[in-house]
């Protein structure tokens, strides 16, 4: 057979994202575990430990309020056409397009003191700019529900509210948890909006900043890695997870 | 006990028009139509997926025209079949037994008897996406009749299949009817599936029911010129076999196969040949006729022939008949050979 050059081309050129992408985590990871000394005191530092809860805890609230108001919201634009509906739909891609400190000074500038310097605040900046990623994968996953399902679930006698439950959510979920993964990594990756809107409780990307610019590169490290390795053990777990039952 | 009233709907391409017509309970009804028609939609309305523009469906004299689909008690198989794929066989057959609450012995002694009836117990344990096409029909059947369901609605069930899966689940249908003795309501294009499923019929065309009798009524006089094209056959003539011999009011007629009982066949009206004198052959059948109409079709001429109180449609060319002096009220001989017969 003939070698495919074209595809072995394309490969060679792609291969230099994945390269970059890959090449400062291993760099970060390999400098910091040089220094071991430094890692084991910075995951003894309650600073760090604190502020790394409060990263878990506000991006998984984000998570679960994005899924509680985003499926219904996703199976209404998969299954309805309205008016005004490409105008819903823009509406949710718009936290794409807005620079995240801008989001921030919004946030406050609406909100002002009763969101300033609190978990609300952390959350609400989080949710604004992650709960498009659980919108959409609701919308795609009931989309690749065939109505019919449902139309014959409700002639076997089941209500709307009962079809939703026992056939086109359980054949979603797949996707929509994917969508809830893809939240939560965005929302424990944000720092722009919270920086403006809370910057106590100290969560740890902010902690990240703090140390970087009082104390400089050396000293921001370690909480970086321990952040970096933290996500991407939970976002791999998860990804595993949803991978499995679409599988199943 | 299903009635449907002047209903009129328009979604997307498809349109219904005046549709009225009754399916009577225990019957087997077929609305015939080509792709298009709006028969899909037709079942749709009648399943309470969608409210119609217009016009009343009613079941046993109530009016079920806005009643949600769940409150119908009826069942809808679509062409697909839509089996839950997130679910076993079993828990799909169960799933209208679930959602009822009936006690989960009953679902287990139900589904389990449904199942040995249709022949898909072995298939219990098996997901969806693992079962062929005739498979995947039975367990949708399955689903739908486990209820026992007033009324029965099946969109184009054996469109999907081959032709001998096909034939066989015609065939099987024919025996749940008789063992489970439920009404339904079976649109398809085939020509096939009305004739050996259906006790009545009616021909769908462009959203309107043209026309609505009994399947030799149907066939043998089409309303139109419209519903004679798409039916094509046109010589539908029932009687009792014996073997190879068709008794058909008081006329016997060699068949190609052996078959007992009552059955339907269809002679193609350009399979008979007209003659002055009996042809001396063997293995055909002859029938003196008396010529009842003479149509003039452009380059085909149209005999509506009587032989011992059947009425046979045949073709001949102009040419012929002015050779042959055929006139009204003209006795002639009509023949053909078993081999033209189809037996359904």
């Amino acid at each position: 057979m003939k070698r495919d050059y074209v595809t072995a081309f394309f490969a060679l050129i792609g291969t230099f994202l994945v390269l970059y992408i890959l090449l400062p985590l291993v760099v970060i990871i390999s400098k910091q575990l040089l220094d071991w000394e430094m890692l084991m005191k910075t995951l003894h530092d309650e600073l760090v430990l604190d502020s790394l809860k409060n990263s878990l805890l506000t991006s998984t609230a984000t998570m679960i309020i994005s899924l509680f108001f985003g499926v219904p919201l996703g199976y209404v634009l998969a299954r309805k056409d309205f008016r005004g509906k490409s105008f819903v739909q823009a509406v949710v891609d718009v936290p794409i397009v807005i620079p995240h400190s801008v989001v921030g000074i919004m946030l406050l500038v609406t909100f002002s003191n009763r969101i300033l310097d609190s978990y609300l605040g952390i959350i609400m900046a989080m949710l604004f700019v992650s709960a498009p990623f659980t919108i959409n994968a609701a919308r795609d996953g009931f989309l690749a529900v065939d109505e019919k399902l449902e139309h014959v679930a409700r002639t076997l006698g089941a209500s709307k509210l009962k079809a939703f439950f026992t056939v086109s959510l359980p054949l979603a979920l797949p996707s929509i948890f994917s969508g809830a993964i893809m939240t939560w990594a965005r929302a424990i990756s944000e720092v722009g909006a919270i920086l403006i809107v809370a910057y106590y409780p100290k969560t740890a990307q902010v902690l990240v900043m703090e140390y970087f610019n009082n104390y400089g590169l050396r000293a921001s490290r370690p909480i970086s890695v321990i952040l970096v390795l933290l996500s991407l053990t939970i976002f791999i777990v998860l990804r595993w997870l949803v991978g499995r039952s679409r599988n199943a | 006990m299903l009635r449907v009233e002047n209903v009129n709907k328009d979604w997307k391409e498809f349109k219904l028009r005046e549709i009225s017509f009754e399916v009577n309970k225990g019957e087997y009804f077929i609305i015939l139509g080509p792709s298009g028609a709006g028969k899909t939609l037709l079942l749709e309305v009648i399943a309470g997926i969608f409210i119609p523009d217009s016009g009343r469906i009613f079941m046993n004299d109530e009016d079920i025209t806005f009643l949600p689909p769940e409150k119908r008690d009826l069942a809808y198989i679509p062409q697909n079949y839509a089996l839950f794929p997130h679910m076993r066989v079993y828990d799909n057959i169960a799933y209208g037994l679930k959602v009822r609450k009936t006690p989960k012995s009953e679902v287990e002694k139900k589904v389990k008897e449904i199942a040995e009836i249709l022949g898909i117990s072995h298939l219990l344990h098996r997901k969806p996406k693992t079962l062929s096409g005739g498979e995947a029909q039975r367990v949708a059947i399955a689903r739908a009749l486990v209820l026992e369901p007033k009324l029965l609605l099946l969109d184009e069930p054996f469109a999907n299949l081959d032709v001998q899966t096909k034939a066989k689940l015609i065939q099987e249908m024919k025996r749940w009817r008789r063992e489970l003795n439920f009404t339904a309501l079976h649109v398809t294009h085939s020509f096939e599936e009305a004739v050996s499923l259906g006790d009545r019929v009616g021909v769908m065309l462009n959203g309107r029911l043209i026309q609505t009798g009994e399947v030799r009524e149907v066939f043998g006089k089409p309303k139109n010129e419209e519903v004679a094209r798409f039916l094509g056959f046109e010589n539908i003539i029932e009687g009792i076999a014996e073997g190879r011999i068709l008794k058909a009011n008081g006329i016997l007629i060699e068949l190609p196969i052996e078959v007992k009982g009552k059955v339907r066949i269809g002679i193609r009206p350009e399979e008979i040949i007209i003659s002055n004198e009996p042809i001396k052959t063997s293995a055909r059948n002859e029938f003196k006729a008396k010529v009842l109409a003479i149509e003039d079709l452009g380059s085909l001429i149209r005999l509506t022939l009587d032989i011992g109180g059947i009425e046979l449609k045949a073709f001949i060319t102009r040419s012929s008949l002015i050779e042959m002096a055929i006139k009204e009220g003209k006795e002639v001989y009509a023949s053909f050979k078993a081999t033209a017969i189809h037996v359904f």
